[in-house]
Formats: C-alpha cells, sequence, structure tokens
C-alpha cells in the first residue's frame, strides 16, 4: 500500500480550504496553502515512485465500489504503471511550476483565493484522470477537469466574451463525451467490465467492428477535450481565462488528456485499425489546418492557443500511426515548451498591462530580457531546432509516420516549417524591432521568471528524458530504421520557417501587408480562420435555437398540445352551459332524468360486464 | 413499536395537523414553529425505517395489515421495499425542508397553509407504503386537495387557472386508473371467488394480453400525467410557475414520483404480459426520449427562471421513464436513484428561484444578471444545483443517469444514443441559465444590494447538498437496496431475463 490516493487528495484538501477560508485568508496564506498542497502532491508522487522501483507491472490501489449495479462493479481504484509515471511527473511538476508563476501573475486580481481553489481542484481532478484504474473514473476526471477549464476560462465572470468562451468550452466538450459514454456503455456490454486491466488484454477476443466502433467512439470524447477537428472550436476562445490557466489546462496537461486516452487504450486502438488510420488522418488534418491559422493571428495567446490546437495534432499523429510512446514523449515535451510560451506570454502581458496584440508590442527584448532569453529557449523547442526538446519528440512522430505513409511525414515537415514560422512571426514581432505600444515595459518579479528559467532548461534539455525508451514495457514501439536524411529534413523545415520569418518580420517588416494585399481572399480567409465559427453557428447553434423557441415551444407547445387542453376545457364549459338549461328547479323534470339516467347506467355497466367477461373468457 | 413504526411515519404529519387546527390562528409564530416541529419529527421518525430496513430481504418490511371495508375487501396494508423505502426519506425529508423554506415567504392564512402541507405530507407518504389498491387510490387523490389549495390560495397571478388545470388533469388520468383498478378487482372475484384490492392477491391473476393491455393503457394514463410524460405534461409548467416555492418544490421533489412509482408498483407487476408487449415499450420509449429532448429544447428557450426549470423536470423525468422501460436492473435501478437524484436537484432549483423570488418578487431570467457579485453564498449554491443537475461525476445526477443509459444501451443502442443528447442539451440550459442570472455585470440598479443566504436558507440547502454529494460519491448503498426488488421485477416482467443470461453467457444485444 503506497497511499496513492494522497496525492490527488492533497490539492483537493486545498481546494477544500482555500474555497472554504480563502475569502478570510490574507494572500500569503492562500498562496501557501495552494502552492504547498500541489507542492505536497509532487514529493509524495516522487516518493511513490521511488518507492514502487522498476513498476513493471502496474501498481494497482483499491479503496472502496463506488456503484455496482447486477453483476457490475466499478470501483475507486488508483493506479500506477510508467505510462502513469510519466503524466504525473508532467503534472505535478508542471503544476507546482505554474502555481508557483500565479502568486507573481494573479497577485494584484481580484477572487485570488477563489483563483486557487479552481486550480487546486483541477490538480485534484487531472491526477485522478491519469491515476484510474478504469475507464469510468477515468471518465469522471476528464469531466471534472472540463468543470474547472469551466470555471477558469469564466474566472472574469463579469466579462461577457469570458463566461460564453467558458460555455462553450463545456458544451463541446459535453459533445465529446457523448462519444465516450457511448464508448463505456459498449465495453460494458461486450467486457462485462471498465477495469483496464479486464478490459484491455481481453480485446483479442473481440470482433473488429466492434472495436472499431468503440475507439471511434473514445475519438469523439478525444477531439473534445483535445481541441481536434471537429470540436476544436472551443480552445481558441478559452484564452479568454488568467494566462497561468492557459499555460496550465490548455496547454500543458488537460488538453494532452485525449491522448493520454488513446495511449491507455493502446492494445484497443491496435486491434482497431480503422480507428488507428481515423486517429492519424485527424491528428495530421488538425495539426495543418490549425497551424495555417496561427500564420496571421495578432493576439499573442491565440498564436499559442492555435499551435497548441496543432500540436495535439501531432500527438494524435504518432497515436494513430502506432508510435503511442512518441505521443506521450511529445506530450511531456510540449508540457514544457507550451507551458513556458504561455507563462512567457504572460510575462509579457503582465509587463504590458493587459496588451496582448503583438501589433502594439515590438522591441521588448531588452526591455525584459529573462523573458525575452526563456521566450526564445521555447520557441527553438518548439520549431525542433536540433537538441532541444522537441526536435527529439517531433522527430520520433515524423519518423513513425513516414514509416506508416511516407506522406504523413511529408505533410507533417510541412507543419513543421510552418509551427517555426508563426512562433517566431510572434517572437520577433514581440522582440524585435520597435516597441510601438505606449506602456512602461517592466521585467516580471523573481516568483514569475524563476519557473520560466526551470521551464526554459527542460524546453532545451528535456528531449534527453528518453520517453520511449522508458515506456517500451507498456507502449511497445517498433525500431524504425533512424534514416538521417529524413532528419535531417525535418529539422531544415524548422530552420526554414526560422529564417523565413526573421526575413519578413525583422529585415522587410514591409513585405507581410504587401503580400497580404495581394492575396486578399485567402488572407481573409485564413486569418478568420476559415469561418469555421460562423459556419457552425449557423448550421447547429442557430437552429436549435429558433427552433425550439418558435416550432417547438410556440407552435408545438404552447400552440398544440396546451390548445388541445384548453380545448376540451372550452367545450367542457360549453357542454356545462347547455345542461344548466336543464336544471329548471321543476321536480317532475328531475324525476324523469333520474329514471333515464339510471336506465342507461344499468345499460352502460351490463354491457361492460359483458364485454370485460367476453375479454376474459377469450 | 417497531411493528407499528411505518404507521407512525405515515401518520406523524396528520397527528400535527389535528394538533394544529387546535392553535390560535392570530399566532404565527407559534403555527410555523409546530408545524416545522411536525415536520422534522416526521422526518425523524422515519430514519429507523432506513436504518432498520434489511437489504437482503426481497420481501416488503414493516408491513401492517388490518381490515378496513371488509364488505368490499379494503384492508389497509401498507409495507415497503427498497424502492418505496428511498421515495418516502425523500418525501419526509423534502417535506421538512420545504416546510421550513416557507417560514418567511407565506404570511397570509399561515396556519391553513400549514394544514394543507402536513395533509399533503401523510398523503404522499400513503401512496409509497399502501399495498392495497383502493388504499392506494385514496391516497392518489388526498394529495390532489392540499396541493389544489396550495396553488390555489398562495399561488401567483395565474393560480387559479393553474390549479384548476392541474386539478381537472390529474383527475382525468386517475378515474381512467379507477376503472383499471376496478376492472382487476372484478377479474379477481371472478379468477377466485371475492373480492380483494390487495395488490399481492392481484398479481396472482392470470389476465389475457389483450385485457392486460387495456388495463395498462387505463393505467398509463393515470401515472403518464402525473409524471408527465410528453405530451400530456402541459399542466406542469403552469402550475410551477404559479404555486409557491415549497409548492414547486414538492410538487417537483416528491409528487412526480408517484407516477413513476405508480409504473414500478403496479403496471410492470400486475400486468406483466403487456409491459412487455412490443408496441408498448416501444410507444413509451419514444415518448421517454421524446420527453428528454424535446423538455431540453423548450427549457433552452424559457424566459422564465421557474419555467425553464419545469421543463427541466419534463427532460429528467423522461430518463426515468425510459429507464423503467428498458426493463432491465440497470435501466429500473438508476431510474430509481434518477428519482430521488431529481428530488435532490430540482429540489435544490427550485428552493433558489424561491430565493430569489422573495428578494426580488419576479422570476423573468433578463430581470437579473450578476448575480454572483452580490450574492456570492447564493451563487456557489446554485452553481452546486447546477451541477448536480447536470450530471456531474462525484454528485448524485451522474448516477442515476448513467445507470440508465446504461440499461438503455443494454436495450437498444438507438434509444441510448438519442437519450445521451439530452446531457449535452442538459448542460446547455442550464449553464446558460447560470450565465444569464449569476455571471456578468450586474445590470439593474435593484439588483444591488440582495442580501445574501440567511443562515435559515442555508440550513435548507445544507442536507440537500450532503445528500447530493453522498449519492455521487458512494450510492453503493442504494444499489443494495434496490437490488433485490429490481431483480424481482425483472423477473416478473421477463421470467427469462436472468437464466437467459447465464444460459447465452455475455449477451450482445437484448431488446426487449
Amino acid at each position: 500500500m503506497q497511499h496513492l490516493w494522497l496525492i490527488p487528495t492533497l490539492p483537493l484538501i486545498g481546494f477544500a480550504v482555500n474555497g472554504i477560508f480563502g475569502k478570510r485568508f490574507p494572500k500569503s496564506t492562500v498562496s501557501a496553502v495552494a502552492v504547498g498542497s500541489v507542492v505536497l502532491s509532487l514529493l509524495w508522487a516522487v516518493k511513490v515512485l521511488a518507492a514502487l522501483g522498476s513498476l513493471d507491472t502496474p501498481h494497482v490501489e483499491q479503496y472502496f465500489t463506488w456503484f455496482q449495479s447486477g453483476d457490475l462493479r466499478f470501483g475507486f481504484d488508483l493506479q500506477v504503471d510508467r505510462l502513469t509515471a510519466v503524466m504525473l511527473m508532467v503534472v505535478t511538476g508542471i503544476g507546482t511550476l505554474i502555481h508557483i508563476y500565479a502568486v507573481g501573475y494573479m497577485a494584484h486580481e481580484g477572487g485570488y483565493a477563489r483563483f486557487f481553489a479552481y486550480m487546486n481542484l483541477f490538480m485534484f481532478f487531472m491526477l485522478i484522470l491519469v491515476m484510474a484504474a478504469n475507464y469510468l473514473l477515468m471518465f469522471v476526471g476528464w469531466e471534472g477537469v472540463g468543470l474547472c477549464s469551466y470555471l477558469l476560462i469564466g474566472f472574469y465572470f463579469l466579462k461577457q466574451s469570458a463566461t460564453n468562451a467558458g460555455n462553450k468550452a463545456f458544451i463541446v466538450n459535453r459533445i465529446g463525451d457523448f462519444g465516450f459514454m457511448l464508448a463505456l456503455f459498449l465495453i460494458v456490454i461486450h467486457f462485462r467490465s471498465l477495469e483496464f486491466s479486464v478490459v484491455l488484454p481481453a480485446v483479442s477476443g473481440k470482433p473488429e467492428e466492434t472495436l472499431n466502433l468503440i475507439a471511434l467512439l473514445l475519438l469523439v470524447g478525444a477531439t473534445g477535450k483535445s481541441a481536434q477537428i471537429p470540436l476544436f472550436v472551443w480552445l481558441p476562445d478559452a484564452m479568454e481565462g488568467p494566462t497561468p490557466v492557459s499555460a496550465l489546462i490548455h496547454a500543458a496537461t488537460m488538453v494532452t488528456a485525449g491522448v493520454y486516452m488513446v495511449a491507455r487504450s493502446a492494445p484497443l486502438y491496435q486491434a482497431a485499425p480503422l480507428a488507428m488510420e481515423v486517429v492519424a488522418l485527424v491528428g495530421l488534418a488538425t495539426a495543418v489546418f490549425a497551424a495555417t491559422i496561427g500564420l496571421l493571428q495578432n493576439d499573442i495567446k491565440r498564436v499559442f492557443a492555435y499551435s497548441t490546437v496543432s500540436q495535439l495534432g501531432y500527438m494524435f499523429l504518432a497515436a494513430g500511426v502506432g508510435a503511442f510512446s512518441a505521443g506521450i514523449y511529445h506530450v511531456m515535451t510540449h508540457a514544457f515548451f507550451k507551458a513556458l510560451l504561455f507563462l512567457g506570454a504572460g510575462s509579457v502581458i503582465h509587463a504590458l498591462e493587459g496588451e496582448q496584440d503583438i501589433r502594439h508590442m515590438g522591441g521588448l527584448r531588452k526591455k525584459i530580457p529573462v523573458t525575452y532569453a526563456t521566450l526564445m529557449c521555447a520557441g527553438f523547442a518548439i520549431a525542433g531546432f536540433p537538441f532541444t526538446s522537441g526536435y527529439f519528440s517531433k522527430d520520433e512522430i515524423l519518423l513513425a509516420a513516414h514509416h506508416h505513409h511516407p506522406w504523413m511525414y511529408w505533410v507533417g515537415v510541412v507543419t513543421a516549417g510552418m509551427t517555426a514560422f508563426y512562433v517566431f512571426r510572434c517572437l520577433f514581432l514581440t522582440f524585435f524591432g520597435d516597441y510601438r505600444g505606449h506602456h512602461h515595459p517592466h521585467e516580471s518579479p523573481w516568483v514569475m521568471t524563476g519557473p520560466l528559467a526551470v521551464l526554459a532548461l527542460l524546453s532545451l534539455g528535456g528531449g534527453f528524458i528518453k520517453i520511449p525508451q522508458y515506456l517500451q514495457p507498456v507502449l511497445p514501439r517498433e525500431e524504425t530504421a533512424h534514416d538521417l536524411s529524413l532528419v535531417v529534413i525535418a529539422s531544415s523545415a524548422g530552420l526554414i520557417g526560422i529564417a523565413l520569418a526573421y526575413y519578413l518580420y525583422v529585415l522587410k517588416p514591409a513585405l507581410p501587408d504587401q503580400l497580404a494585399q495581394s492575396f486578399r481572399g485567402l488572407y481573409r480567409l485564413v486569418y478568420n480562420k476559415y469561418f469555421v465559427d460562423e459556419l457552425y453557428d449557423a448550421v447547429f447553434v442557430r437552429p436549435t435555437v429558433t427552433g425550439s423557441r418558435t416550432v417547438l415551444w410556440r407552435q408545438v407547445d404552447v400552440g398544440v398540445i396546451d390548445g388541445i387542453v384548453n380545448g376540451v376545457g372550452a367545450v367542457a364549459r360549453i357542454a356545462g352551459g347547455v345542461l344548466k338549461l336543464i336544471q329548471s328547479g321543476n321536480i317532475r323534470s328531475y324525476a324523469t332524468w333520474v329514471v333515464f339516467g339510471s336506465l342507461f347506467l344499468i345499460v352502460a355497466m351490463g354491457l361492460l360486464v359483458v364485454n370485460t367477461a367476453a375479454g376474459g373468457a377469450r | 413499536m417497531d411493528q407499528h413504526l411505518l404507521s407512525i411515519v405515515l401518520f406523524t404529519p396528520l397527528a400535527g395537523l389535528a394538533v394544529l387546527l387546535f392553535l390560535p390562528g392570530e399566532n404565527k409564530t407559534l403555527i410555523k414553529l409546530w408545524a416545522n416541529l411536525v415536520a422534522f419529527a416526521g422526518f425523524l421518525v422515519s430514519l429507523p425505517l432506513a436504518s432498520r430496513f434489511d437489504a437482503s430481504n426481497g420481501g416488503y418490511q414493516f408491513v401492517e395489515k388490518a381490515p378496513w371495508i371488509p364488505t368490499m375487501g379494503v384492508q389497509y396494508i401498507i409495507g415497503i421495499d427498497g424502492i418505496s423505502l428511498l421515495l418516502v426519506m425523500l418525501t419526509t425529508l423534502i417535506g421538512f425542508l420545504s416546510i421550513l423554506s416557507s417560514w418567511t415567504s407565506i404570511d397570509e392564512r399561515v396556519k391553513e397553509y400549514y394544514a394543507m402541507f402536513l395533509l399533503l405530507q401523510t398523503g404522499m407518504i400513503g401512496v409509497f407504503v399502501a399495498l392495497d389498491f383502493f388504499l392506494f387510490y385514496v391516497f392518489w387523490e388526498i394529495v390532489l386537495i392540499p396541493m389544489y389549495f396550495i396553488i390555489g390560495v398562495w399561488g401567483g397571478p395565474r393560480k387559479l387557472y393553474a390549479a384548476i388545470k392541474f386539478v381537472l388533469y390529474t383527475l382525468a388520468g386517475s378515474v381512467l386508473m379507477l376503472l383499471g383498478i376496478l376492472t382487476l378487482y372484478f377479474q379477481h372475484f371472478k379468477q377466485f371467488g371475492y373480492y380483494t384490492f390487495e395488490v399481492a392477491a392481484l398479481m396472482r391473476l392470470d389476465l389475457p394480453l389483450g385485457l392486460q393491455q387495456w388495463v395498462f393503457w387505463a393505467f398509463f394514463l393515470g401515472f403518464a400525467i402525473k409524471v408527465p410524460m410528453f405530451p400530456f405534461h402541459t399542466w406542469l409548467p403552469d402550475a410551477h410557475v404559479e404555486a409557491p416555492t415549497a409548492g414547486s418544490v414538492i410538487l417537483a421533489a416528491v409528487l412526480l414520483k408517484m407516477g413513476t412509482y405508480g409504473f414500478l408498483r403496479f403496471s410492470l407487476p400486475l400486468l406483466p404480459k403487456a409491459s412487455i408487449d412490443q408496441t408498448i415499450v416501444q410507444a413509451l420509449a419514444v415518448l421517454s426520449i421524446i420527453a428528454i429532448i424535446y423538455g431540453a429544447l423548450v427549457s433552452l428557450m424559457q424566459q422564465d427562471w421557474k419555467k425553464l426549470v419545469a421543463y427541466s423536470s419534463v427532460s429528467h423525468l423522461g430518463f426515468c421513464t425510459l429507464g423503467i422501460f428498458a426493463l432491465n436492473p440497470n435501466g429500473i435501478a438508476g431510474s430509481v436513484i434518477q428519482q430521488i437524484n431529481h428530488g435532490i436537484s430540482t429540489g435544490m432549483l427550485f428552493l433558489i428561484i424561491g430565493v430569489i423570488y422573495e428578494r426580488r418578487h419576479t422570476r423573468e431570467i433578463a430581470a437579473y444578471g450578476g448575480l454572483a457579485h452580490v450574492m456570492p453564498k447564493f451563487a456557489t449554491v446554485f452553481a452546486f444545483a447546477m451541477l448536480s443537475s447536470a450530471g456531474l461525476p462525484l454528485l448524485n445526477g451522474f448516477v442515476g443517469e448513467f445507470t440508465i443509459l446504461q440499461g438503455a444501451f443494454e436495450a437498444s443502442r438507438t434509444w441510448a444514443a438519442l437519450a445521451v443528447t439530452g446531457v449535452i442539451l442538459g448542460a446547455a440550459y442550464l449553464l446558460w441559465l447560470y450565465q444569464r442570472t449569476m455571471l456578468g455585470q450586474v445590470t439593474n440598479a435593484r439588483n444591488l444590494h440582495l442580501p445574501d443566504l440567511s443562515p435559515r436558507e442555508l440550513a435548507v440547502f445544507a442536507p440537500l447538498i450532503l445528500w447530493a454529494v453522498w449519492i455521487g460519491v458512494y450510492p453503493k448503498p442504494y444499489f443494495d437496496v434496490l437490488e433485490k426488488p429490481v431483480a424481482q421485477l425483472v423477473e416478473r416482467v421477463r421470467p427469462s431475463y436472468f437464466t437467459g443470461q447465464v444460459q447465452a453467457g455475455l449477451t450482445e444485444h437484448r431488446a426487449p
């Protein structure tokens, strides 16, 4: 017994304490509780992992039966295997850094205790998600992180756009859950269990068609949580939340839950080739699609948001081509450099008192040097600059893609070039040239730059933590020939992207506008994100709203159904009015009615008895 | 003591009512105190039912039996199984809380108001414990009277319309149900030579399918109007909107469950052949699914806070009836748990409306906005109720929904897939309501200085919140008490269900 339950429970305690008493605490106490609970959780996780050693078999701890119906038992059971170990370290490690950073970032914001309570609650659910020993408990974490995401996106609840974004995130995720839930029901029917240890080893005996269906339904859930086509639309809007939230939830951890879930279900996906192909295609399509949108965004956080969508696409591509461990590798390195990009962006925004538009930045290199230096590290990592963390994980994915279908590799390479381009476009516009705004930029305090520095080191050197080798026992991978030329091509794409960005935004800053002029139509299409939001609104949202309001409610409910009811009432009233005439007060006419009435009743009851008797006899 | 425990639970409110009538009408505080005391006592005496209930015993417990009208074969038989146990506990708790919630909101005809509530309380408990069909019918009708007055006297501007609609609508249903009951009664005489309304005796009847179908539809009207199932639901929005808060709470939390309970206690076991008849099962499943989706969509568009919650009830009860007509253990157990859950979460949602209505006297959603800023405790409680109602895991709603949908999926994948869309829409209308009322800037100056929840108001919500968490985190005791009665019910309707399962091993797809 390693008391695994402590790992998620510690942040839950932090949530409860700050949630109930936080308003009465000074900020320092709130921060101590919030950061402390996450640090303790990290330390306990380290202790547990140290004690469990090589983890060749999963370590499972069963606590109590959550619910039981018929022969089905769903337990509150946690487990740790190598896959969970990686996720645990990422979640608690990055979580700790971001909590520390947030102490500085949120220092002057209202709702301080509420913010940290939600963050701790998020940690609880995220840890449940990665430690669950069955799909149902995983679903608990899955829904829980969605809730925290909703609460934190809408943290500035006075702003309509923030609460709209929160609702959108929740509802789009619910659409994904539609698939997840149906997948769970299918698994229960076919496996009579939701335990990973029961379901996954049993896939070999099941019909492929069933497995494909389950895997595809799970994928629907994953596209919601991990912002893949067609359900990616909520993530860019989610940037309404405070920046540490974007870093923790909408970049480093929660959005990778879909990748984790697919990797967790690897045996199932491997037995479902059709679903695998779909996973790869969805991932690849999302990677390219989001990258093109990223090319033209001007809000620093939105650039990184589309970049997240795109990078998540890479992870799905990895899973889809069977390189699950490469996907998890990228989950980790992406957590390093994307958390850094967001936190760095937060530091820039903090320095400029809320400015997020890169057109109003520029020349910040000298004014906020630590932020600049660390952000450049993140930029090189995401661009796949040789020997940075992103280089290793991206190569792993692209090589596996090449092994699967060479064309997927080439599309991936082009995407990598675009990624390097738009990230550096953003960095150059922010830090190079002359300052175009009117604030007085100042460097952030050490609580913020400290985590930036740590993440910068991880972004550069984190790739040397060889995740695929570590995961070999849980997520075996095919050894692919290490084709050096493919590696060189992939890295060059990144370098070309950086160079192009340098040329266009540092050397010839007038050129981009001219280009935009000459490709007006295309420019507008991409700039407006292909009008996907508008399309969904016109096709799904508005018909539902007007259909419900005018047709279902006003016409069917009030018009037809209630109309009939009131009609019956009116008929009764009119009939009553007619019958009232009989109430003449004349005793003799009453007597006549009594006789007729009795006769009628006797005949009617006689008929009824005969009928039922006849019915009974039949 | 023990052998009359159930009678004590049943008649405590009535005894309290008898004393209440002798209290001086002008001393409102005394009347309120007494009513609260009686309701609380009613809850306390019901606790031993739960603690002494034996989940391993599949039969009725705490049974009491005495002749009542021997010439007609009417008896006083009461008893509970796991299904009725949960509903009785729901009734005693919600009954007490709604009486507690009325403390400041009712100031006119106080004595009559509490008298009606206590009468209502006995009537509702009676419905859930009666095992004699005549006795059941008496309680079923008794419930109508106090509810009629509660809506009609203490209700809103269109209270008379709503009250009369409520009574006529449900009366129409119960008259047909009475015909069904009488048919069984006469059939029993024909087959066994004596008259009785005892449910256990009526279960021995051997009725041809045609007659069962006829009686089923007669019962159906009675129960479906009560639930209410689509398209018999239009009395509900009116009744809810006009009823005073406590009336709405009781109406949603307990009264509607009389309909679903009727299906479980009478339709299924007494008419097993009709209950698995394909036409009937398909028809009821389709009506349930329409209720789920239609209720949610119409709810989405409401501009009246209370009406929105009322329509959401139609959607939630659709899940409950769908679970019943999945006709398997998951569906039915989930349905009962969801009936309790709906009582808790919708009860909370109506109490929330009551809190705000008492302060602002409007239910117009557009009149609010930004309340989270002014009333943070209220906003937290509301968020809680919303999440519980939307089926967030670790809160009560999820457990019921998941189990029902699992059962529905076993019966038909299409049903389940359609019903799951209700889960999406459920999140949509609740989140949108919350956004429009609680979030954003305070747009109406009159909302700027509203007082937050008082300790008494918090005390009303606290037990419901705790209960929601309990069911969400540890629902096992609930499944335990339901296991036996639900298995018997399934066995009764589908005699080969359990044996068939053993023979076929892991069956793929069991259409009912």
